[in-house]
């Protein structure tokens, strides 16, 4: 047990991080033409806007949250005057809130993908697969909340920082920490990591470019290139 | 000063018989791949209507083009570029594939293989989308042709802004023009301005304006931002794609396929000399109607010693600027005043100008039944009403319009004294402005309209670009990723093998050598 515990959280991440990076490296550099939001909103707008809308808002959230609460040192926002139970109720409500809103967008999206036959047509493989996965973490997600309201001394997160900090510093021991945490938050893990790996075979490496996108924010309306 | 150069267009529509062979043969060489059968680079609609995707030229409902802040700046419709963003996740503004077609072929195996009937059995359209049979064809890319549908939906046509319309509703009264249209290659391009990734551009040699695929992601604000409507989503690739004004022909002096086979000869290519440093003033002006008057004062006269001397200084070569003063395109818009962009008030500078149609009052006129001015008729009497073309033309500013039918009407008044009555009528001549000089090359080019005067071309010296030898062995033309058809053969990252949709609800039979093909 603690063998597979050492693989899923010990190596696994690691495995996850390198296909997610060197994955959309390759892709990047390799096969650019296949590098797509794919929308299919020209085939079906309704319940794309809204859907679409609710689902980004929520796991954008998500992932920043997720990103700050589980890297932030502990000794950062106790010095901020943040206690961890307080931690752990901000973390409760806000990720609750968002992650709601992201489950009703997905639900929507979901919905359409499945049910509209111009969609379903078109759909590729990994596009349901990928709206099934993130569907599925996101409910285990929501899941863990009920877990959490359970300890409220904020214990178990500090676990599961202490773990994600130990991995992307490098750090050995950092699947230790998970050992005594209730199974959910595992399974959630995995799936959580996974998505990683799907990453780059996925339409998801629109990710990246939608965050590059803001730097429209910064550029002239016109652009003028020569002939290459 | 910035001088660029730009290769542009004239649609003579006063020849267009709309015959769409231009749609037909530009299909045939660009779009006719899967994720694009809807699309039409080049498109010929039948005016009044409200075209294809629907209602194109209502802004107040795509929101495409530029609009004006009242600081005088101007903006995307669609919004500035933090409400571009924002819309990301959902584009409020992009037209549905409903509004341009679903896409169709016809079960024509049906027709062979029906089992005896009472009535004869029939090929029913089969979505290329979903390889499901359609009810209906509901929309195409001319499906008012030649006026069809009924007066009320055709008459939504935004044009008719200003116009009494209802008197045209008439069968004695009604009028018709055909409007073939592509990407105007705009000096102010909305389409650039919206792209997230900055992957459109307009190429600095020679103005046209391109979609880099490799960068392109999707986010499909050109599509919305365009308000011609003239970029189009690939829904297999997940991309967008325009008009390429036939760049690889341009660029060895050919011109465009859909120029190349037009047989009314209504189409013209040639160079533009424009100032790059005025196209922001020029696109803010505070009148629509000022528009037109104000992208002309931007063209440079490519006869001007100045001009000469300073567009030699910035490397523009010596074959571009011999092919400028030669160009019919600059003789019509700018020397003649004859041709027009595309809804200037889109403040898009559009690049593919248009000469409006005379011919239905010619008749009328010879007829005796028209009021004349002076020598030639009278313009404002014109079956197709002159507003109708300021809206289409100029922005709804009506004198350039009146000058121009004008102009050509004295055109064949000169030459008609000329060659039936054998003394050339001058007097028409000064009515409109027009030297004798200026008329004949006029009848020349616009009438006659030799392969020669109608395209000036010149070739873009790529040799000069591109060491050639490097390429010798390489796969030629392709995507990106050299010889990479972008999909990797055991699908690792691209789409799910499968045959063409349209076989879906075909017999296994037929399934199976699909399949195989």
């Amino acid at each position: 047990m603690d063998y597979a515990n050492y693989l899923v959280f010990g190596i696994y991440p690691y495995v996850a991080l390198g296909i997610f990076l060197l994955g959309s490296l390759i892709r990047f550099d390799r096969e650019q033409y296949t590098w797509k939001s794919d929308s299919s909103q020209l085939l079906r707008g309704k319940q794309l806007r809204l859907g679409s809308n609710l689902f980004h808002v929520g796991i954008l959230f998500l992932f920043f949250g997720h990103a700050a609460g589980l890297l932030t040192p502990h000794w950062l926002y106790e010095s901020l005057g943040l206690s961890t139970p307080n931690k752990q109720m901000l973390a409760i409500i806000s990720g609750g809130i968002a992650g709601l809103l992201c489950l009703a967008g997905i639900s929507l999206l979901l919905q359409r993908r499945l049910t509209e036959p111009r969609i379903r047509a078109t759909s590729k493989p990994m596009d349901i697969i990928i709206l099934l996965w993130i569907f599925v973490t996101l409910v285990l997600g929501l899941t863990s909340i009920l877990f959490s309201l359970q300890h409220q001394d904020g214990s178990v997160m500090l676990l599961l920082g202490a773990w994600a900090q130990h991995i992307v510093t490098f750090r050995a021991g950092a699947a230790d920490f998970l050992l005594a945490v209730p199974l959910i938050y595992k399974i959630h893990l995995f799936f959580g990591m996974s998505l990683f790996v799907l990453f780059p075979f996925s339409r998801l490496v629109h990710v990246w470019s939608g965050f590059a996108a803001v730097t429209y924010l910064t550029r002239s309306y016109q652009v003028v290139r020569q002939r290459g | 000063m910035k001088i660029r150069a730009q290769i542009a267009m004239v649609l003579n529509l006063d020849k267009c018989i709309g015959c769409h062979t231009c749609s037909v043969t530009c299909k045939n060489v660009w779009t006719s791949r899967e994720g694009m059968e809807y699309a039409w680079f080049n498109n010929v609609e039948t005016k009044p209507g409200i075209g294809y995707p629907k209602e194109w030229e209502n802004q107040d409902k795509w929101n495409g083009g530029w609009s004006r802040n009242s600081d005088g700046s101007i903006a995307p419709r669609q919004g500035a570029k933090w409400r571009i963003l924002a819309n990301i996740f959902g584009n409020p503004n992009l037209p549905e594939i409903d509004d341009y077609y679903e896409p169709f072929t016809f079960d024509y195996a049906h027709l062979q293989t029906a089992k005896l009937s009472q009535t004869p059995p029939t090929a029913r359209p089969i979505s290329v989308i979903t390889g499901k049979k359609m009810d209906k064809i509901h929309w195409g890319p001319n499906w008012e042709d030649d006026l069809g549908g009924e007066f009320a939906a055709r008459s939504r046509d935004k044009n008719f802004d200003d116009v009494q319309k209802e008197m045209y509703s008439t069968f004695e009264n009604t009028f018709m023009m055909y409007l073939p249209r592509l990407c105007e290659h705009c000096l102010n391009p909305t389409c650039v301005a919206s792209c997230p990734s900055g992957s459109i551009y307009k190429r600095e040699e020679d103005g046209i304006v391109l979609v880099d695929q490799d960068k392109c992601r999707g986010w499909r604000m050109c599509i919305s931002g365009c308000p011609y409507k003239k970029i189009y989503y690939n829904w297999k690739s997940g991309k967008a794609e325009k008009c390429i004004f036939c760049y690889p022909r341009i660029e060895a002096g050919q011109p465009t396929v859909c120029s190349e086979t037009c047989v009314g000869r209504i189409r013209y290519l040639g160079v533009i000399l424009y100032d790059a440093d005025r196209i922001e003033a020029a696109a803010s002006v505070a009148d629509p109607e000022d528009l037109y008057e104000a992208q002309l004062q931007i063209f440079l006269d490519p006869n001007d010693p100045a001009v000469i001397e300073e567009a030699r200084r910035e490397g523009i070569p010596e074959a571009w600027l011999e092919s400028a003063r030669k160009s019919p395109v600059y003789k019509m818009a700018i020397d003649w005043k004859v041709a027009f962009p595309l809804h200037p008030e889109y403040r898009t500078l559009p690049m593919v100008w248009y000469i409006p149609p005379l011919s239905p009052i010619q008749a009328t006129a010879e007829s005796g039944k028209m009021g004349m001015n002076g020598i030639i008729p009278d313009t404002k009497s014109l079956r197709i009403p002159i507003k109708y073309l300021a809206n289409l033309l100029t922005g709804g500013k009506e004198a350039p319009i009146v000058t121009a039918l004008d102009r050509m009407l004295a055109m064949r008044a000169y030459m008609r004294g000329k060659s039936v009555e054998g003394t050339p009528n001058t007097a028409v001549l000064k009515q409109v402005g027009l030297s004798e000089a200026q008329v004949q090359d006029m009848y020349q080019i616009m009438a006659i309209a030799n392969y020669e005067d109608r395209f000036v071309i010149p070739s873009s010296h790529r040799e000069a670009v591109i060491d050639a030898y490097d390429e010798k062995g390489s796969c030629g033309f392709s995507f990106g990723n050299g010889c990479s058809d972008g999909v990797s053969k055991p699908s690792l990252f691209g789409t799910k093998k499968q045959p063409a949709m349209i076989y879906v609800d075909a017999p296994k039979s037929r399934k199976n050598t699909a399949e195989e093909i």
